[in-house]
């Protein structure tokens, strides 16, 4: 066959002489350990070979082509992925082959990716304010799962307390880390009440805390909602000897306190608002954070890489930290399990927040939140519309429709635009409820164009 | 929970219920070797003996013309330890054939164990580690006199090394001794030390009795940056396996607990037992301990039973060795009752072969045991191996 | 580096990793420059105790410097720059049309777009199905699993959907297991409250059909397993393995972890298996990023797909739809559909390998290792696994130094260290525990020229050579890379830092102090 410009052997002599270094004629003779009846019985039929760059880039952009982009500024759906601006150098940082190619190599031959990683734990650090982060989880849900079955483990309790308003994305992710009641660590989930106000209703939480190994709640909310004193919930939550997992958006962190400063004992959260595109949901990232305390550090299932020494006086590396774990506490079940997740991302999350810093992080926060409450105020201003302004948000709010939105949307698409997430039926929620999501990455033109198309899909 | 407190040899040592502990030294702390070369140490191979224990082993070596290889091998391993440590060694009671010492012990040699002893007892509170060349019975006469509970490392010289204190070759030994004193944190583990039965070797029956335990350096090659080994914690593992067997143990049964480091962290768990005897535990506590055969026997008629044992040693041995209290009269009379293994994996994979080994002294009854058991190694966590007769 | 010159002391002569001066991002603050700005908006009007009192420590550089800095870092990563050969894990080429094809079309589009809006990303992902489907003779295949240990949950997931669909859930509380396969399987099984039943190898170098007898029952939910092994070894009577298992009502999971080797010759559901996995950045060319994101796509038989984690991509007329209606479904193993992005790099390398380009694949990993096996066993003190087993490996074999070791005191990790001054990517050595001693295993793949692979043997004739005359220059290595050997002790509470906070706490006041 035609040399294959991704085999460096397909062509020239190189597999004869190696043939011929072994001493056998066909390769077929190297396969002797494969039983003859486990061998397929026909040839494979798959699709024609693409090998010339120029047919297959033609083939995926032909077939790519047919989804519909909406362009920055035109979407408007969060609820797990959110369009946010993503600056030129995070792509050019992650699009660095080195690193792309890397597998794991040695902390001196793979130094720099060890320390960009060091440094997405440390910048995720002081936003949340805590002081032992280990490296991302697949995402934002998986975070949770694993920050509750860390607290199940250190409490040895088998029950969580969750807002009965919550991303059903994340929910379900929860849920499968839950186990079924059928097995022996089954860990139940005790929804409990969201007030009018939008935020966890304390008189309810009371009652139902005894017992729990955690207790988690989101500020913003799920439906963008910001909790006045999430420190009072992470108190009832300790009274209770239940860990205090809060769930936090990063970007918020430069306005909202962080949850290290009021009481959290673990602080989970996405990674894909840090300069990571939303790639059709292949953008999603979580992290952990809590404090650098050994009852939390030891029942971490992250790669966790830590600052170093080395052989000469001076100069730092970064290995992993916590590898091979001692044993601590009466635990009787292992840690969960550590595999690939989203390293590469963390290094944008990283490359993004040093160029933000501590006013980028107050600016974009101050932006998100005056853009959302515009687009809020206007939408609650159209007749067929309303939002309640009352609950102060962050990034979504909730918008009720005198008309299915799924009509709404339909109609916002024919006008190029990506409206909220419907909400139709889901828990708490009365009537065409979406979810809106507006960023730093929206205009005041864009949030016109928005109310001119919704005012027109609901007239 | 964490440590307890073992008594052995009038002293109480501490040490970490999971075995594993770390012992901080003053960075200006100067460390220091002591170098133990039992002069009659492998003679007993060479001629034909299961050991070089009886007194007069050395007079008849001479006689016939042997030369203890004890002192070239000491040597070797203190090359290769003088390759990146300079520490002060002192030696005894006879010296390395090369390499400078200081040396300890007594003038006159009498050419038995007491000599040994003597160099352990010189050399407390004024070494760090003690290296030593020999076999099981110069470990068991060091642990005799080791007093202060210093740490212990074999250079393989000996007729039997049953025990868990032997590195692979004296360079090894050599090199692991040099890591142990150049890190601040020495960081030990808890291991066996076995010695064939001398009684029942006369008898013409191969035994081996677990004398005691001791610390040793533990092997940082572990320590490793190596994420795709998969980051299983073996102490965790362990004490989370332990954890889990307490929480499903029955009321209704009678347990029979093993001998071993392992098993004492069992019945820790269980309000305390023996080290190195058979204990019997039921309604979460221990009931018995250091129970002979005859009160074994008594235990167990007519009650609901299960045997919990380890792997004693580095050779595999479950049932048989260190542990004939549970002998197969035991065994019947309890109904053939059900036996569980709790090992960590680490410890099954340096077996080589990869299986455990039964010798209860019965061979109808080793047959109808021998086939395949499945192993606790962790919590929720079971590896299956291979027992043979 | 990449030219082929045989002499491998010219080819790595003044081989130096590139070596900046970066300091941990976190000490470039304080001085009051952006790398990002904003629109101006007023404070908003926060309600009770929400607002943040302190501002975050966090770095102050111009965009500039972020982007230099992580240049820089970037550089200071050998990855596949130098030759990796890190076995199991598939060294690929990763094409770059993939990376550019993901920004051109992927990176806009939100996850929960209507159907009608995402018909390229939802043709993608079931013709990618497809492929996978013929490839393995699986049914309907899923890429929500972020990662193969995701996979290997997912198939937890889905026994145990399986056998609560038929009450049978708490009597099947085991999962079987080998002590050769991915430490993933056993790990995500106990994370999904499986007993794991984990089991030895024997004499050929797999364990007995006699041995997997005596723990199957009813009590088993399922087999886990891979093969071959990273060994190299393979398992013969696995067929007979699959009709046990299943004869017991059991299910049957493939980890196709070592696929390389296989691939065109052998299909999961012809051997009787129930359901695989192939990682997507191992066999199929996306990029690893150093530990994802990654796909681990996971394909059932007919019986199996109803439990499925959601949503699942379905035909529509001429075009896709999102199939949500699947009451039996496990629900999500992690939000979204999977990551977009990594399918379209393997299935843009899938294509353009084809039928034959995967055959070829195939046909040269095994031949590229047993040629390394050749000349590995001319190698001065390295060894191979089950030595007393002749045939030919598969794609990959373990090796030991353990003679080098015993000889001179240098252990693998040190050869390896030091084999990264000649440009190598460290080693991967095993799984643990350690069956082998002092242990190493290469896997050449299909991608590295023979030239090359002559060039890491070289390289490892010569680190040995020099561990036998010059042993400290090993032990001391690497020299050539941009740091040295790291020296903290990161597993002691008082020592490991994994923030910069962290380190200021524990490390910096020390210093001031002194």
């Amino acid at each position: 066959m035609k040399a294959h410009p991704w085999m460096a052997n397909s062509g020239g002599s190189a597999k004869e002489e190696m043939l011929a270094a072994l001493g056998v004629n066909s390769v077929e003779a190297l396969f002797a350990q494969i039983p003859e009846d486990h061998l397929m019985e026909r040839p494979l039929e798959l699709p024609p070979q693409l090998a010339s760059e120029v047919a297959l880039s033609r083939h995926l952009d032909d077939m790519l082509g047919k989804n519909t982009v909406f362009p920055t500024g035109a979407c408007f759906r969060g609820a797990g992925a959110w369009p946010h601006y993503v600056p030129a150098i995070c792509d050019e940082v992650v699009g660095r082959y080195e690193w792309q190619t890397s597998v794991f190599g040695s902390p001196a031959s793979d130094h720099g990716r060890n320390q960009a990683w060091f440094e997405f734990t440390s910048q995720i650090g002081a936003l949340v304010e805590m002081d032992f982060v280990g490296l991302p989880v697949y995402s934002w849900g998986c975070a949770i799962g694993h920050a509750v079955r860390m607290a199940s483990r250190m409490t040895g309790r088998r029950k969580v307390i969750i807002p009965e308003i919550m991303d059903p994305e994340r929910r379900m992710v929860l849920e499968t880390y839950c186990e079924p009641v059928e097995m022996a660590r089954h860990i139940e989930i005790v929804p409990v009440k969201v007030g009018a106000d939008g935020a966890m209703d304390r008189d309810d939480l009371r009652a139902k805390v005894d017992g729990a190994a955690a207790l988690y709640f989101e500020t913003p909310g799920y439906l963008g909602v910001i909790d006045p004193d999430p420190g009072a919930l992470c108190a009832i939550a300790r009274e209770a000897g239940a860990e205090a997992i809060v769930g936090v958006d990063p970007l918020s962190l430069g306005l909202l306190e962080a949850p290290g400063a009021y009481g959290a004992t673990l602080a989970v959260g996405p990674t894909q608002p840090l300069g990571v595109h939303m790639y059709a949901g292949g953008g999603v990232g979580g992290f952990i954070a809590s404090p650098d305390d050994e009852r939390y550090a030891r029942e971490y299932n992250t790669l966790n890489v830590s600052i170093s020494e080395t052989r000469v006086k001076g100069e730092h590396g970064f290995g992993l930290a916590l590898f091979h774990q001692s044993s601590y506490g009466m635990r009787d079940e292992g840690k969960d399990w550590t595999g690939n997740s989203v390293y590469l991302w963390a290094l944008a999350n990283a490359a993004y927040m040093s160029a933000m810093g501590p006013e980028g992080f107050a600016e974009i926060g101050r932006l998100i939140m005056a853009r959302s409450r515009a687009a809020a105020q206007a939408l609650d201003g159209l007749e067929g519309v309303s939002v309640d302004l009352s609950r102060p948000v962050f990034k979504e709010f909730v918008a009720t429709f005198n008309r299915p939105v799924a009509q709404v949307n339909a109609s916002l698409r024919a006008a190029g635009l990506l409206g909220g997430k419907d909400l139709t039926g889901e828990p708490g929620i009365e009537g065409h409820a979406a979810l809106f999501c507006v960023t730093e990455a929206h205009t005041e033109d864009d949030i016109d164009r928005l109310v001119a198309a919704v005012k027109e899909a609901v007239a | 929970m964490g440590n307890f407190a073992c008594v052995f040899h009038g002293e109480s040592a501490r040490f970490h219920h999971a075995n594993k502990s770390t012992n901080e030294r003053d960075q200006g702390q100067v460390a220091r070797l002591g170098l133990i070369i039992n002069p009659v140490a492998g003679l007993g191979g060479a001629m034909a003996r299961k050991g070089s224990d009886e007194a007069d082993i050395g007079a008849r070596a001479a006689a016939e013309g042997r030369v203890s290889q004890a002192p070239m091998r000491a040597a070797r391993a203190l090359s290769a330890f003088r390759e990146s440590c300079d520490a002060e060694v002192l030696a005894g009671p006879v010296l390395p054939d090369t390499g400078t010492v200081t040396p300890v012990g007594p003038d006159v040699l009498q050419g038995t164990a007491e000599d040994t002893k003597a160099c352990v007892r010189a050399m407390a509170g004024q070494v760090d580690l003690i290296l030593f060349a020999g076999g099981d019975g110069t470990a068991r006469d060091i642990c005799a006199a080791n007093d202060t509970g210093i740490p212990i490392l074999g250079i393989p010289s000996g007729v039997k090394m049953h025990s868990g204190v032997f590195a692979r070759s004296p360079e090894r030994a050599g090199r692991m001794t040099a890591a142990f004193l150049s890190d601040t944190r020495q960081r030990t583990e808890m291991v066996e030390i076995l010695d064939l039965d001398e009684a029942a070797r006369r008898a013409g029956r191969l035994s081996a009795r677990l004398y005691t335990v001791a610390r040793t350096p533990l092997d940082l090659a572990g320590a490793r940056q190596n994420p795709k080994a998969g980051n299983t914690d073996p102490v965790g593992e362990m004490d989370a396996a332990l954890a889990a067997y307490v929480a499903g143990m029955r009321e209704d049964t009678l347990y029979v607990l093993g001998p071993g480091a392992t098993m004492k962290a069992l019945k820790d768990r269980l309000g305390g037992g023996s080290l190195l005897g058979v204990d019997v535990a039921e309604g979460g506590l221990v009931t018995g301990t250091d129970l002979d055969e005859r009160a074994l026997m008594a235990r167990v008629a007519g009650r609901r039973v299960r045997i919990v044992l380890t792997v004693v040693g580095g050779q595999g041995f479950v049932l048989g060795r260190g542990n004939q209290q549970i002998s197969p009269a035991v065994l019947r009379a309890a109904g053939m009752p059900p036996i569980d293994v709790i090992c960590g994996a680490e410890k099954l994979a340096g077996l080589n072969p990869q299986e455990l080994t039964i010798d209860t002294g019965d061979v109808a009854l080793d047959g109808t045991l021998a086939g395949y058991w499945p192993v606790i190694t962790g919590p929720g966590r079971r590896q299956v191996m291979r027992v043979v007769a | 580096m990449t030219a082929p010159i045989k002499d491998y002391l010219k080819r790595s002569n003044g081989y130096r990793a590139a070596k900046w001066s970066e300091p941990v991002v976190m000490e470039m603050t304080g001085s009051g420059r952006r790398g990002v700005v904003f629109e101006d908006a007023p404070a908003p009007d926060l309600p009770g105790k929400a607002a943040r009192k302190t501002a975050p420590a966090l770095p102050e550089i111009t965009e500039h410097d972020a982007l230099r800095h992580y240049l820089h870092l970037s550089q200071m990563t050998l990855g596949m720059m130098g030759i990796s050969l890190f076995g199991t894990c598939t060294m690929k080429y990763n094409p770059r049309i993939g990376e550019r094809a993901s920004l051109d079309h992927l990176k806009g589009l939100h996850p929960l777009q209507e159907a009608e809006t995402l018909q390229g990303v939802l043709e993608m992902y079931d013709k990618f199905s497809d492929f996978l489907c013929e490839v393995s003779g699986m049914d309907q295949f899923v890429f929500q699993a972020g990662g193969g240990a995701d996979a290997a949950y997912t198939h937890a997931c889905v026994t145990r959907a399986y056998h609560a669909s038929r009450g049978e859930l708490q009597q099947r509380d085991q999962i079987i297991t080998t002590i050769q396969t991915h430490p993933c399987s056993p790990a995500t099984a106990n994370t999904a409250g499986f007993e794991v039943i984990t089991l030895s190898l024997e004499e050929n170098g797999y364990p007995s059909l006699e041995q997997l007898k005596s723990v199957v029952g009813p009590r088993t939910a399922a087999l886990m397993v891979n093969n071959p092994d990273d060994m190299g070894i393979y398992n013969p009577d696995i067929k007979e393995w699959v009709r046990i298992v299943h004869e017991a009502g059991g299910l049957c999971f493939y980890d196709h972890a070592n696929f390389n080797g296989v691939m065109t010759r052998l299909r999961a559901r012809e051997l009787g298996f129930d359901a695989c996995m192939y990682m997507l950045h191992k066999t199929f060319g996306a990029p690893k990023g150093g530990g994802g994101p990654a796909v681990g796509a996971y394909g059932c038989a007919e019986h199996l797909v109803p439990f499925l984690p959601g949503p699942v991509v379905v035909k529509q007329g001429d075009g896709y739809a999102l199939d949500t209606d699947r009451p039996q479904s496990i629900g999500r193993v992690r939000e979204f559909m999977g990551n977009a992005p990594q399918v379209l790099k393997a299935y843009a390398w899938a294509r353009a390998m084809g039928a034959e380009g995967l055959r070829e694949a195939a046909d040269i990993s095994v031949l590229a290792n047993n040629y390394m096996d050749k000349r590995l066993g001319e190698v001065k003190g390295v060894s191979r696994s089950n030595p007393g087993i002749d045939v030919p490996r598969m794609e990959m074999t373990r090796h030991s130094v353990e003679q080098v070791a015993q000889d001179t005191g240098c252990s693998i990790f040190d050869i390896s260290m030091r084999m990264t001054d000649f440009g190598i990517d460290a080693l991967w050595l095993s799984h643990e525990p350690f069956l082998v001693a002092e242990p190493f295993t290469p896997e050449a793949g299909e991608l590295w020229s023979k030239e090359d692979i002559d060039y890491w043997i070289d390289v490892l004739e010569h680190v040995i050579g020099e561990a036998y005359s010059d042993p400290e220059i090993v032990k001391t290595a690497p020299h050539n890379a941009p740091i040295h050997q790291l020296t903290s002790a990161l597993d002691e509470p008082g020592v490991w830092a994994t923030t910069w906070r962290a380190y200021a706490r524990k490390h910096l006041k020390s210093m001031a102090a002194e």
